[in-house]
């Protein structure tokens, strides 16, 4: 079991998972295109090679055969990066899986910015937005280890089409282990505070705790929002951040645009209209460079976030 | 074959025909060319080849059928409508609102569709899929598909034909309806698909090349061939004429998504009641 502060990605934590998910569901199938190596499936695969089966470089045929398993009553998860998942396959996973309602779990790793020295092609921050619009899509993006191991449980349980989002930076856990409960689209206050709500996902969530800490001792309280569940997105814990807090900050590392930021913008544009300033990856590509150096220069970053927390707070 | 089951078997398929025109005429909209070019194969495999009960639509132990060439809907419609599963008179409701019977096949409207289609390409790997689970638990169910010659344009469709041999799913059997038209017109001018056999053979698929489609001896035969190939899946490659069994219709690219007027209704509906009634009669077709 991880040890909090441990740096794991939770890729990683998708791999080990579905090694304790078989134990309970033995009708497991677990789909990768030639990336296992990557997506960490190969864990899985090592252990349960009758379970696992490579469908080669072709995405769009893997998620149409999952869905084809998952019609027979089979749990079937189907793994690739981002780009390809929510990309290359969206029409098959649109028509294949969403509209026939078919219980496939796309693991989709390699999400973000932070896939770093493979650049702008494999850096895939347009995923949220791809899979909000579909009809009948569950959306999960967990933050450290402990919530993606505990998530890729929980959503085996769950009937219906599900994207897991997942990185390949090792990040640290911040979740314990042994306390921490995942329940499907509601979000967690990790840290209570009234000046500034900072609602986060992701990889981003760690930076958000961060930034919570350096505001408090230059006398900001922030609240931090940990939302794991894009959607069906938690509406009540963002009403009731954007009433009683004094600033709304969003932080993801995917597209301003059709992601978290755009979900919390059209949800309190018709409930509680308030000023909202989005953190993410401002309508643009990314490119090559080292994940971290990367994050900072497309400030998703905590230093970022006390900036623009402390610029809505005038 | 003998002559009171070609018999039984053309009479099903000239009722799946009137259920097409029914269905489309009623619509007035929809895709009657490649539902008549499949009319007979959908017929084989509804009246004869698979294990299914229409009274139990959803038993897990069921072969199962996914129509990749989506857009002959009132085909598979009319099939199942006229093996039982669904009252005939729905087909009148096809692609109105409100109705079980969508403009393509989806899954959990239709009772005995097993798969939502329409996109082309997609159900070919979806039926990979659930002969692959098949394989796994170790049951003996059938998987079938009919795929257009048009969609073997879709570069999927040629995933999924390295898939299949690649897990030995000989279990699945693909048909290739070879009516030689699609929307734009001939497929051999729009994006050439031949040779088509030779193309699956090399991807390692047991193919039974120039099955005559309007034949149900045929038809039967080459099945029960695939059900008896092992290690490898087989594609049933059928020579289809597109519109078949209503005359003005045969042939014709520009039948494809058309639905016809009501002189046009008028006359299809004599010929296939025609066709009916000398069947009854114990005639030929």
């Amino acid at each position: 079991m991880a040890v909090i502060g441990e740096k794991i990605a939770t890729r990683a934590s998708y791999g080990n998972a579905l090694c304790d998910l078989i134990k309970k569901r033995p009708d497991l199938a677990v789909f990768d295109a030639d990336l296992a190596e990557a997506t960490m499936t190969g864990i899985f695969k090592k252990q349960y090679p009758e379970h696992h089966f490579d469908c080669g470089i072709q995405e769009a045929n893997m998620m149409a055969v999952a869905a084809g398993m998952a019609a027979t009553g089979r749990l079937a998860f189907a793994s690739t990066f981002a780009m390809f998942a929510s990309g290359r396959a969206f029409e098959i996973v649109r028509n294949s899986i969403c509209y026939p309602k078919l219980n496939v779990k796309i693991g989709a790793t390699h999400a973000g910015i932070s896939v770093g020295e493979d650049g702008a092609s494999h850096q895939c921050c347009e995923d949220l937005a791809l899979m909000r619009v579909l009809p009948n899509m569950t959306i999960i993006n967990p933050a450290d280890d402990t919530e993606a191991r505990a998530a890729v449980l929980a959503m085996a349980d769950f009937d219906g089409p599900t994207y897991l989002r997942f990185g390949r930076l090792a990040v640290p856990v911040f979740n314990d282990p042994d306390t921490y409960r995942f329940e499907l689209g509601k979000g967690i206050t990790l840290r209570d505070g009234r000046d500034a709500a900072i609602i986060a996902t992701g990889l981003m969530v760690n930076e958000a705790l961060q930034a919570a800490e350096i505001l408090a001792s230059a006398g900001v309280s922030a609240r931090v929002i940990n939302i794991h569940t894009i959607k069906p997105i938690d509406k009540d814990i963002i009403i009731a951040a954007a009433e009683e807090c004094r600033a709304v900050v969003t932080v993801e590392e995917h597209s301003i645009i059709g992601g978290l930021g755009g979900a919390v913008a059209e949800l309190l544009s018709e409930t509680h209209p308030v000023k909202i300033h989005r953190i993410g990856v401002n309508d643009e590509f990314g490119h090559s460079g080292p994940a971290v150096q990367l994050l900072k220069e497309f400030g998703l970053s905590a230093e970022h976030i006390v900036n623009v927390v402390k610029k809505a707070l005038g | 074959m003998d002559k009171k089951e070609i018999t039984r078997l053309s009479l099903a398929a000239a009722h799946v025909r009137l259920g097409i025109l029914e269905g489309v005429y009623n619509a007035q909209s929809g895709h009657p060319g490649g539902s008549l070019s499949a009319a007979d194969t959908l017929t084989a495999l509804y009246f004869g080849i698979m294990n299914i009960d229409p009274k139990k639509p959803a038993d897990p132990a069921r072969d199962r059928f996914v129509l990749s060439k989506g857009h002959a809907a009132p085909g598979l419609y009319s099939t199942l409508a006229n093996r039982g599963y669904f009252p005939v008179d729905d087909l009148k409701t096809l692609r109105k609102s409100g109705s079980h019977l969508q403009g393509h096949p989806s899954l959990g409207k239709t009772p005995g569709v097993d798969m939502s289609t329409g996109s082309l390409g997609q159900g070919f790997s979806v039926a990979c899929g659930m002969a692959l689970s098949f394989k796994v638990g170790g049951t003996a169910q059938r998987v079938y598909t009919i795929l257009g010659d048009g969609e073997l344009a879709e570069g999927m469709v040629w995933e999924a034909a390295l898939f299949a041999p690649h897990y030995k799913l000989d279990n699945l059997c693909a048909v290739v309806d070879n009516n030689g038209l699609q929307i734009d017109g001939n497929v051999a001018d729009v994006m050439s698909p031949y040779p088509i056999g030779e193309k699956f053979a090399a991807f390692g698929w047991h193919v039974i090349d120039g099955v005559d489609a309007h034949d149900f001896t045929a038809l039967t035969a080459a099945f029960g061939k695939a059900k008896e190939t092992k290690g490898k899946p087989t594609v049933i490659v059928q020579k289809s004429t597109k519109g078949k069994g209503i005359s003005f219709m045969e042939n014709l690219a520009g039948w494809h998504g058309k639905a016809p007027n009501a002189e046009q209704y008028a006359t299809a509906k004599a010929e296939l009641t025609a066709v009916i009634s000398s069947l009854e009669q114990g005639g030929a077709a």
